[in-house]
């Protein structure tokens, strides 16, 4: 019987529904609703500003791919696309354009294609290029437009900080602002960070698609609302209540959408609470008694560089190595 | 409802093209090619020549040592060769052709429908008469049954475990013995049981095939040592280890058998050769053998004659016209066959067929880290490390992530969302920490 067009190759012949483009089109949609807010919130601009990152993600990859690895395009993997969409999530929504350039040479040039590309860089690319902006862009990266709502200005991150240190009492702090429009977007920050509820329906978009488990963010978060409780408990009137730190700034925005990224982030269950863990720690030391009033993004990279220690001591638990009944 | 405590998948079981086939006998070839090493172990030693005459049942290859399996002939005829022809993956390997001539049975061999249920040997004798009728583990690995049936020294079987998850996607054959050869499958299980002192049986099936369950339910009330244990379903439920841990929550530690923790495991199909080989003195000369693919016509469950070529099987279900890929055996773990002359043995549970456009391998992108592998791995090993300390070659290191514990069932290279070849990489890679360790121990 003729059979020399038969395939052959080693088992397993068949493969399960998920890809890597399936997984980065599932994170672009999680992202969506939190944009939808953001261009409520500040107008067409914002959208301008993401459009114009992701373009030029895509295209510093296309380019360092295409004429310095001088190998077949990656983009099809949308990984870029989403460095894209993030990078420009963590940008005010008045970012001037030649800036936002700047940003999407340093993510994808320098934090990811320097390493080798998808999968080999240590440090999320988005952050880095974030980072990079805030400490050379001080003024661009800190100065956020006028929303179509009522706040505008400083974030209320930023605004708590100050006040504070001026010795302004919480109590008068918490009246400039509303705990309920912040969560839902009616307020100061970078243009994807600001509403809360719509980062979470894109958390049930990932958890139900399976793309990430709940460990990362949930150690995250639960460790910020820790934290924050015992300094609240203890001072009331000196420290921020756990809510006000949980909806402001980019804590869910990092918690879900940067801390989760599969490249940097641990590959154990075990490994991620600890990893998740140490996230919230640091960002709030930062938020409480560092110099920045956000520390979400530098908790983030600092965990970033622990990650392959936590992958070398934290492994797995072996089939059986647990005492037998 | 019980299950394995770590990893595992969730493929597509595609049962519903040939589950409702029932089981139907396959016509005698006018050929059969009967490879004397069928089986985990020494090769069988021929003991029939060229031009010798044989009997339906007769044993033509005789073990080559206590890791060995006889071999009968399936068929009546006269030997034609005994040379090395080539195998699915074509291989030469040492075979006997027989010329079929007729349908002519060996004596003493109970061809009748009578269920026995009588069993009348010693342990002893039970498991010399399996052995001297060659049975061996028909759920793929082929290990000789009188083997694991012999416990050793200073280790105690506490439970028999029938193998009834058949969690390959396609597969169907063990799950039509259990619907319509039930009976005779139990009596196989007690002599089983039997054979190595144990009081315990339990029959592990998925929930996939709740009229399994219940059939097999209703039946085992004639038993007091049967249980029924439904399943919940999930790859790889049917390696061993995770069916021993899935059943009795006891995990076999890295390195060790089955029975250093009391359990013995057997197949469905083992289960029903053994009561044959037993009860009606049937050596092992014909097996289920599932027939199926998602272009079939009409996908089928066939009783065939071990060394019928497989080119048999596949034109009879419509040959391989738009047909890409042929497995001998599952998806997960089943072998691509390069050449379709290559006989049906013992260890052939499915001949699968797979249409040209599902064949072929995705490119491979790069590793995301995504741990999906991780996760899926149901030894709780670390398939992506795995895979890059092959492609170091540092086989130091593969050795301490005990990649000696793979189980080899494709949980890893399924889950991946870059398409790596992960199992390759590590079967790579065991192979070589394997030899190295076999090396070590008889240098010492």
């Amino acid at each position: 019987m003729e059979s020399q067009k038969l395939v052959i190759s080693p088992a397993p012949h068949v493969h399960g529904s998920n890809d890597t483009r399936r997984m980065m089109g599932d994170v672009l949609i999680a992202l969506l609703p939190a944009l939808v807010v953001s261009v409520l919130v500040y107008g067409l601009q914002a959208f301008v500003v993401v459009a114009f990152s992701v373009a030029c993600c895509v295209l510093v990859e296309w380019f360092v791919q295409k004429f310095i690895f001088k190998r077949p395009s990656t983009l099809g993997d949308l990984s870029a696309i989403v460095t894209g969409v993030l990078l420009g999530f963590n940008l005010p929504a008045n970012m001037p354009l030649g800036l936002i350039a700047i940003g999407a040479v340093v993510a994808i040039g320098v934090a990811k294609m320097t390493y080798g590309g998808l999968g080999k860089n240590l440090f999320n690319p988005a952050l880095v290029a974030r980072v990079f902006l805030l400490v050379a862009f001080p003024v661009a990266m800190t100065t956020f437009p006028e929303a179509t709502g009522a706040v505008s200005g400083a974030t209320p991150l930023a605004l708590a900080k100050e006040s504070l240190k001026a010795g302004v009492p919480v109590g008068e702090v918490m009246q400039s602002v509303d705990l309920a429009s912040m969560s839902l977007g009616m307020k100061s920050g970078s243009l994807g960070e600001i509403s809360v509820v719509a980062l979470l329906i894109g958390f049930g978009w990932l958890l139900v698609r399976r793309v990430i488990s709940w460990h990362i963010p949930v150690c995250v978060l639960g460790t910020m609302a820790l934290f924050s409780s015992i300094t609240w408990l203890c001072a009331p009137e000196e420290y921020m209540s756990p809510l006000f730190h949980l909806l402001s700034g980019g804590a869910v925005l990092g918690a879900v959408y940067m801390a989760t990224d599969y490249v940097t982030s641990p590959m154990t269950k075990k490994g991620m609470v600890v990893y998740g863990v140490g996230i919230g720690l640091i960002t709030m030391l930062i938020r409480l008694w560092g110099p920045y009033p956000e520390g979400m993004s530098f908790a983030i990279l600092i965990m970033n560089s622990v990650v392959p220690l936590i992958d070398k001591y934290i492994r797995p638990r072996r089939f059986g190595s647990v005492k037998s009944k | 409802m019980k299950t394995f405590p770590i990893g595992g998948i969730h493929p597509s079981d595609c049962k519903e093209y040939s589950k409702g086939a029932k089981i139907e006998r396959f016509p005698v070839p006018a050929t059969v090619t009967i490879p004397l090493s069928q089986h985990i172990g020494a090769p069988a030693v021929a003991c029939v020549a060229k031009g010798d005459k044989v009997l339906v049942g007769q044993i033509i290859a005789t073990a080559g040592g206590f890791v060995s399996s006889n071999i009968h002939s399936s068929v009546s005829g006269t030997v034609v060769a005994v040379e090395p022809k080539a195998d699915a993956q074509g291989n030469m390997k040492p075979s006997i052709t027989i010329a079929v001539e007729g349908d002519e049975w060996a004596e003493g061999i109970d061809r009748t429908d009578t269920v026995v249920k009588a069993i009348n040997m010693s342990p002893k004798e039970i498991v010399d008469k399996i052995a001297a009728m060659g049975i061996v583990g028909m759920g793929g690995a082929t290990f000789p049954t009188h083997v694991k049936l012999s416990v050793p020294d200073g280790k105690k079987a506490e439970c028999l475990i029938i193998n009834a998850v058949e969690c390959e996607p396609y597969l169907t054959a063990d799950y039509r013995v259990m619907l319509e050869q039930g009976e005779r499958l139990l009596i196989g299980a007690r002599i089983l049981a039997k054979a190595i002192g144990v009081d315990k049986i339990y029959i592990g099936i998925e929930n996939n095939k709740p009229d399994a369950i219940a059939h097999l339910t209703k039946l085992a009330g004639a038993y007091l040592e049967i249980e029924i244990v439904p399943l919940k379903m999930r790859y790889p439920q049917g390696g061993e280890k995770q069916l021993i841990a899935a059943v009795t929550g006891r995990e076999v530690p890295s390195g060790k058998l089955p029975i250093d923790v009391g359990a013995v495991v057997q197949n469905v199909g083992t289960a029903l050769a053994v009561y044959e080989a037993v009860a009606k003195n049937k050596p092992l000369i014909e097996r289920v053998v599932t027939v199926t693919g998602s272009t079939l016509a009409s996908p089928k469950n066939l009783l065939v004659r071990i060394g019928t070529p497989m080119s048999a099987l596949v034109e009879y279900s419509g040959g391989i016209d738009g047909i890409g890929k042929v497995i001998a055996g599952g998806p997960m773990m089943g072998r691509a066959v390069s050449n379709l002359d290559a006989p049906v043995t013992k260890g052939t549970s499915g001949v699968l067929l797979m249409p040209t456009q599902e064949s072929l391998r995705k490119a491979e992108g790069s590793c995301i880290r995504c741990a999906k592998c991780v996760e899926a791995c149901p030894m709780g090993l670390e398939p992506y490390l795995l895979s890059a300390l092959t492609q170091q070659n540092d086989y130091d290191q593969l050795e301490a992530h005990y990649i000696a514990d793979c189980i080899e069932c494709g949980c890893c290279t399924f889950s991946c969302p870059s398409y790596l070849p992960l199992l390759d990489w590590v079967r790579i890679g065991k192979a070589e920490v394997m030899k190295r360790m076999r090396e070590r121990s008889q240098k010492k």
